[in-house]
């Protein structure tokens, strides 16, 4: 463990993605990715199909395990030992592709359930809605623009709903890190906008990583983007910079 | 205090409770005080009768705990009804002492007939009630433990589950068989005489059996309907329908799964300790993989995710099978499978389900009807 504190790079990024490898029978999903990302930074990450996007939110929350390399958060937690609920309770949320909400509870009930509290049978048995916990869904209710959906189930919602009661329920749970898989799939181009506005917002106070296809989402967005090719980091800069090389270019349109 | 409680309940919930509350009160009363002769008189048949599909209605609102809320579909829960069984049973052995057909004071006569002369270290403490009550929660408790502490951390869910547990019953059931299990063997236990001195075949002792497994109902559902009601509830629901996005919140998926299995084991073995008593035997063929899918099949008739809809199930479907195994023994097992396809066909919310949906007609009905009033005026 030594190198590793001596690694000025680990010690003072939030993530730290070094060489990671993974194989899904004897396909490499990921090949030497390394990535790293400072506190309260917002990155984009784009990619053609199978780049590896997914699997790497896989690798940061404990979904997949790594087969090579080094995952690391805020520089002391080894994310490789670390399960979900390990993960998550760390302070990495995320939001999927698809929508997953709980379809069957209320809209209020969802956020109830991702609000930062105790996580243990015990206490969820016996504990009560504090005041400013319950002021807190409201709050993030307006934000999210779902309160008069407050008390329907999740399940009736639109897919833009959904998407937005996700992103409500990443801002519930409070983490550190958030990320971020494809927030404007199947929205219309003003709640793309109001998205991106919503995730800048959130990006002032947390670390956000973005999974996005929509090319004027990730220009509206405004930050850093790192292009994935086949499991690993093909170009890294602003939007301008990397959709102007030529790798990328190839890449996207083939060759 | 009742009215509070009460008040604190769905309709459904309080629909129930003053049902069974009534049916603890008015049977006695028909039972011991309106004379034998009277066309009133319930016979005694009929409490221990009615006795007997309560302590099912308690195994089955134990299931639905776990499979409606938890969607662990447990095809292994006889194994606790009937551990809580033959924890009382054995009670009710000690208490026979020296009046058994070997009159031996010491050990009960399977034992003699075994030519055993020291009674087994698992006999132990059983001539005690309080251990005994003890034993019912604990001993269920544990194997549930146990199981799920491997089967939920190994992330082992669905079809694979429920075959385990299958298996697990089974297990059992083979090894209670065993005359060297020292727990009666083929027979198991029987020939009970009292219950904390009572005369088991006593009327009033029949009637406060059937009324302790009335109250008990009552409370298990009270404890059910608040661990469903509580934030501890939504969590479980959200892990029936989406778990790994609940690992993803940051729960543990596997403690919550733990516990209401374990609850949902201590009320399993409770209801058989009940049951014991008041059908007088408990033999290896309760754990039978089929008694556990019967109860399944409860759940799924009653409306599973209600608590009360098991309980419904668990009475509609024992007294079908009353019925049908008096009149026509050779159809019931045609009919009971026929239900279970029917139910899953025609009802996948069961009957309280079916109840539901005729009730929301009737309310649309009604407020099409007031529209149209208030539009003619």
């Amino acid at each position: 463990m030594a190198h590793i504190s001596n690694n000025p790079t680990l010690t003072s990024s939030l993530l730290y993605l070094d060489g990671v490898s993974v194989s899904f029978d004897g396909y490499k999903a990921l090949r030497g990715l390394s990535l790293t990302l400072a506190p309260n930074e917002m990155r984009a990450i784009i990619g053609p199909n199978g780049a590896g996007k997914t699997t790497m939110m896989d690798i940061i929350t404990g979904k997949t395990r790594a087969d090579e390399g080094e995952v690391w958060f805020a520089g002391t937690h080894d994310l490789r030992l670390c399960d979900e609920a390990q993960i998550a309770n760390l302070g990495i949320g995320r939001k999927f592709q698809k929508p997953t909400v709980f379809e069957n509870q209320t809209v209020f009930d969802n956020l109830l359930l991702a609000l930062a509290a105790a996580r243990s049978p015990l206490k969820t048995l016996f504990g009560l809605l504090s005041r400013s916990q319950h002021a807190r869904i409201d709050e993030i209710l307006e934000i999210i623009k779902l309160t008069h959906r407050r008390d329907h189930i999740a399940g009736a919602l639109s897919h833009g709903q959904k998407q937005w009661l996700e992103i409500g329920m990443l801002l519930a749970q409070d983490p550190q890190l958030l990320l971020v898989d494809e927030p404007v799939a199947g929205m219309t181009d003003a709640e793309t906008a109001q998205t991106a506005d919503l995730l800048r917002d959130i990006a002032k106070d947390h670390s956000v990583v973005v999974v996005e296809h929509d090319m004027t989402f990730v220009r509206d967005l405004g930050v850093k983007v790192t292009v994935l090719h086949e499991g690993s980091v093909l170009a890294e800069g602003p939007l301008d910079v990397v959709s102007a090389d030529q790798r990328v270019i190839e890449v996207y349109l083939g060759r | 205090m009742m009215s509070q409680i009460l008040a604190s309940l769905d309709l459904r919930g309080r629909i129930f409770i003053i049902i069974l509350i009534a049916l603890s009160l008015i049977v006695p009363i028909f039972t011991l005080c309106v004379p034998e002769t009277s066309a009133l008189h319930i016979p005694v048949y009929v409490v221990a009768l009615l006795g007997k599909y309560l302590c099912y209605a308690l195994l089955a609102l134990a299931l639905d705990l776990v499979w409606g809320y938890c969607g662990i579909l447990s095809l292994g829960h006889s194994a606790f009804f009937a551990l809580g069984g033959y924890a009382m049973g054995m009670y009710l052995m000690r208490q026979i002492g020296s009046r058994g057909v070997y009159a031996n004071p010491d050990l009960p006569d399977f034992m003699v007939f075994l030519n055993w002369h020291d009674l087994p270290l698992t006999w132990w403490g059983f001539s005690s009630f309080i251990y005994t009550c003890a034993m019912i929660i604990i001993i269920p408790a544990l194997l549930a433990f146990a199981f799920g502490w491997f089967a939920f951390r190994s992330r082992v869910t669905g079809v694979y589950l429920s075959i385990i547990t299958q298996a697990m019953t089974y297990a059992l059931l083979l090894a209670f068989f065993r005359n060297d299990m020292g727990f009666g063997g083929n027979n198991g236990l029987t020939d009970f005489k009292d219950i904390l001195g009572f005369n088991i075949q006593a009327t009033s002792t029949r009637v406060v059996l059937m009324m302790i497994s009335s109250f008990l109902l009552i409370i298990a559902y009270l404890i059910a309907r608040f661990i469903t009601q509580s934030k501890l509830g939504k969590v479980v629901i959200a892990i029936r329908d989406a778990e790994s996005r609940v690992r993803f919140l940051g729960y543990r998926v596997e403690h919550y799964k733990l516990f209401i299995f374990v609850v949902s084991a201590m009320m399993a073995g409770i209801a058989g300790a009940l049951y014991v008593p008041q059908v007088g035997i408990i033999n290896p063929s309760e754990f039978a993989p089929a008694n556990s899918i019967e109860a399944v099949i409860w759940v799924a008739v009653g409306g599973r995710g209600t608590l009360v809809g098991g309980a419904l199930g668990a009475v509609l479907v024992n007294f079908g099978k009353t019925y049908f195994t008096g009149a026509l023994p050779e159809l019931w097992l045609f009919a009971l499978g026929l239900l279970f396809i029917g139910v899953t066909l025609f009802m996948p919310k069961g009957v309280l389900g079916v109840l539901d949906h005729i009730n929301h007609k009737w309310g649309d009905k009604i407020n099409l009807q007031k529209l149209r009033w208030s539009g003619e005026k």
